[in-house]
């Protein structure tokens, strides 16, 4: 088969964020520049939270609701709605042969439970002792299936049917790359004809933003947009779902399926943040794509806000200052696992209205009023990880 | 150099294991085959109030602080350095780092020190914790899910981005297939995959059990692993690291790397009928071996020797067999099939990897390990499970199985020497 029937192709989109669901939902805010946040609840910290949703429309059954944790209603929900779009839900025979590659974290508390325990144990004549009963006694047996990272990837096969293959990656906003990039490179190969690529977060978590407050990463004294959160900076995390159905051109054609975008290219990098800063990776993966990009480019950004990370990146962007660019992360917060998958959708979903959505940073981002016809999405973890997409009108 | 599909072939030049029987190929060979047991009492923590108090743990490794990613860490450090000696690459492995590691996260053993330091008199709230994260910077890197294979890339000089992945108890076996797909795209001439897990601590042992997964004979502890016996009754935790380093052969040939195995074909299926267990009919099982023995291009007839899942929970053996037999049909009887899990206890997201090791040598010493604490057959499973005793065999051809909560199935097909 020829390289050009290789190619990966965009043919069904999922997403959820704070922006609402589906695809609509997401430009009509995008194009007005708004966004939603939380200020109150989880303060000091801002958080993006996830829009309302009916779960039912995607997990019909409320027993399977009942065994997932919201980071998995909220991935196997935009799962279900990227299968849909694809035209591949319910189909048995494509679900049989679709490969798939969840970005996750997991690890889900049962918030009553820990603070009970904790409460219980300092007045305990034997804390361990206690600690021991108390697990026994008091963590819902089916809680560890809510926290198991590849349980999400579990429920999809459970509640679409999806049973190519099943495998999760884990580590940030790393994994989120690396599931696409393997995925494509697959489709490119003729290792396969169809993925499901994605993940969710739910941000939404004190045990989650923990993780981040034990390294001071997250902003603190009210919302900004990422580019203006000064040299220390601060992740504002926003609860997210968003899948991809990635297909060859030659299948997505044969079976007449709608081509939303090309994902011409997912690279990763990893450099090491101690010694070096991220540029030169953002450099070297620009200069595998730098020839293909031609005028009617812009950058959707990943910065997650956090000081060094984003102030590389910024610093790499402004390398281009002819390609005006957009960061997601001033929208929607920053998703970790699926943070760059989604940002990938955002991309062909600008791509498939051929126009750049609306500046949310008055000095970084500038209008665009010709045509999209390219996007290059970046995405650099907040402590390590490098990666960059090149999505292409269809 | 090429196989039957024209891909390149993926040969084994490195290997590396650790388990609770001991670091290193030759005392886990030893003892494997001398039908050993490394199940013992836990002493790591206070056991009072549960109903399992055993596990395969490795104790005899320094660290300065139990907790999981640090003994994870440990573990896959010393099976990578095993193999990538082995293979002569030197620490720069031309090639990526794919690691089977278990999902990280804060214990309860630093819970407690947050909610210590944040003083509360009366109820503990997660905003306690919260108030006070600052103050334990150290806790960052040790709880951020890639930093395990972030490590591991700067010791073996992997290239790219390292991939950590979870499959359950199927990673280790996931990450080779990874690797065998990445050396096959051509990406790469050698890849690492490790599998690795140092995760016995209160609430994984507990989250086990409150799930019925776990043996609950704890007396003696080295009889609890009873895999095919009709007195099964769990499986048994335990940790370990298994590393492979695989290369294309044309490149070990290249260098003139000794060839330990033939990485021949992997299958893949996952199962939708629930998030514990099978699907009645094993249709996902056969699907998976059935896979990997036609992406190895080999017949079911030429596998000498199955290294099974053999977990030893009623549910698992049960549907392994009823997989294998459908398989193999009239021959699945005669087709030795023992389980390292009866000496090692189920090493989790180690165990597909750690395995892998175990049945190269299998193949290469030309010696069955035995399944141990084989008393009470099962009429059920009327396979040669190599009961009690190692005996010795012409192996050429193998095949490896893992099935892992959330419907992972995946098997390997190993193969002695290039065809």
């Amino acid at each position: 088969m020829t390289e050009a029937a290789r190619e990966g192709c965009i043919t069904g989109i999922g997403i959820v964020s704070c922006l609402g669901e589906g695809l609509d939902a997401h430009w009509q805010k995008l194009t007005a520049g708004e966004t939603t946040v939380e200020e109150t609840k989880f303060a000091p910290y801002p958080v993006h939270p996830i829009c309302p949703l009916d779960f039912d429309k995607q997990i019909p059954k409320k027993g399977d609701q009942r065994q997932m944790e919201a980071w998995q209603r909220i991935g196997t929900y935009a799962a279900g709605l990227a299968l849909e779009a694809a035209g591949v839900k319910g189909n048995t025979e494509l679900l049989s042969r679709t490969d798939m590659i969840v970005a996750a974290g997991g690890g889900e508390r049962d918030i009553a439970a820990d603070s009970a325990i904790l409460s219980a144990l300092p007045g305990a004549a034997n804390a361990d002792t206690l600690l021991n009963e108390k697990l026994m006694s008091d963590i819902r047996p089916t809680l560890f299936l809510a926290q198991l990272s590849n349980l999400l990837a579990g429920n999809i096969s459970i509640v679409h049917g999806v049973t190519g293959s099943s495998r999760t990656f884990m580590g940030e906003v790393a994994s989120g790359v690396d599931a696409l990039r393997i995925a494509l490179a697959r489709i490119n190969a003729g290792q396969a004809d169809l993925a499901l690529v994605g993940g969710s977060y739910n941000g939404e978590r004190k045990d989650q933003l923990m993780l981040y407050a034990f390294g001071d990463e997250l902003l603190t004294g009210g919302y900004k947009t990422v580019w203006q959160r000064g040299p220390k900076g601060g992740m504002v995390v926003g609860s997210m779902g968003a899948f991809l159905v990635i297909e060859s051109r030659a299948h997505a054609e044969k079976r007449g399926a709608r081509i939303m975008a090309r994902l011409s290219a997912v690279m990763s990098e990893r450099s090491s943040r101690e010694t070096e800063p991220v540029v030169p990776s953002l450099r070297a993966m620009w200069g595998r794509i730098a020839s293909r990009v031609a005028p009617g480019a812009a950058f959707i950004a990943g910065a997650s806000g956090a000081g060094r990370a984003t102030a590389a990146e910024q610093a790499f962007l402004a390398e281009h200052s002819d390609i005006p660019v957009r960061a997601t992360g001033s929208y929607i917060g920053h998703g970790m696992e699926p943070a760059f998958p989604m940002n990938v959708a955002l991309a062909a979903l600008a791509l498939s209205h051929g126009k750049l959505f609306a500046p949310r940073d008055p000095e970084i981002e500038k209008p665009m009023p010709s045509a999209l016809k390219q996007a290059i999405v970046t995405g650099v973890g907040y402590w390590r990880g490098e990666g960059m997409a090149l999505v292409e009108a269809a | 150099m090429r196989d039957k599909s024209g891909r390149p072939v993926v040969v084994v030049t490195g290997m590396g294991v650790v388990t609770s029987l001991g670091a290193g190929k030759d005392d886990n060979w030893k003892k494997l085959t001398g039908g050993e047991s490394g199940i013992k009492s836990i002493t790591r923590f206070p056991t009072d109030g549960l109903k399992t108090r055993i596990a395969g743990t490795v104790d005899f490794i320094d660290i300065d602080a139990m907790s999981a990613p640090v003994l994870t860490l440990r573990l896959a450090e010393l099976a990578g350095q095993e193999a990538v000696s082995q293979s002569g690459l030197g620490n720069a492995v031309p090639g990526p780092l794919f690691l089977a590691t278990p999902p990280v996260e804060i214990e309860w053993d630093q819970r407690r020190v947050l909610a210590k330091t944040a003083g509360a008199n009366g109820p503990v709230s997660y905003d306690d914790l919260l108030r006070v994260s600052a103050q334990h910077p150290d806790y960052h890197s040790l709880f951020m899910f890639g930093s395990v294979a972030d490590h591991l890339a700067d010791k073996f000089g992997t290239r790219g981005s390292p991939i950590s992945l979870s499959t359950a108890c199927a990673s280790g076996t996931s990450a080779i297939q990874l690797g065998v797909e990445a050396i096959r795209r051509g990406e790469a001439d050698a890849a690492l995959c490790i599998g690795t897990d140092g995760s016995v601590n209160v609430e994984s042992l507990v989250r086990f059990s409150l799930l019925s997964a776990l043996s609950t004979q704890n007396d003696p502890p080295q009889g609890a692993a009873k895999p095919f016996s009709k007195n099964r009754d769990g499986f048994v935790m335990a940790e370990g690291a298994g590393a492979l380093v695989l290369e294309s052969l044309e490149n070990a040939q290249a260098r003139g790397a000794r060839i330990l195995g033939v990485l021949a074909g992997c299958g893949e299926m996952a199962d939708s009928f629930h998030r514990t267990r099978s699907s009645p009919d094993g249709k996902p099982i056969i699907g998976c071996i059935q896979r990997a023995l036609d992406d190895a291009g080999v017949a079911p007839e030429q596998i000498d020797y199955i290294n099974p899942h053999g977990t030893g929970t009623p549910e698992n053996d049960k549907m392994e067999a009823l997989g294998v037999a459908a398989v193999f049909g009239e021959r699945a009887a005669k087709i030795p099939m023992s389980s390292n899990k009866s000496m090692v206890g189920h090493t989790l997201s180690a165990a597909g990897a750690v395995e892998a090791v175990f049945t190269l040598l299998t193949m290469q010493n030309g010696r069955l390990p035995p399944t141990i604490n084989y008393n009470v057959p099962d009429p059920a499973i009327p396979l040669d499970v190599v009961p009690n005793t190692a005996r010795d065999a012409d192996v050429k051809y193998t095949i490896s199985n893992s099935f892992g909560f959330g419907g992972q199935n995946v098997s390997l097909v190993m193969a002695r020497e290039p065809a």
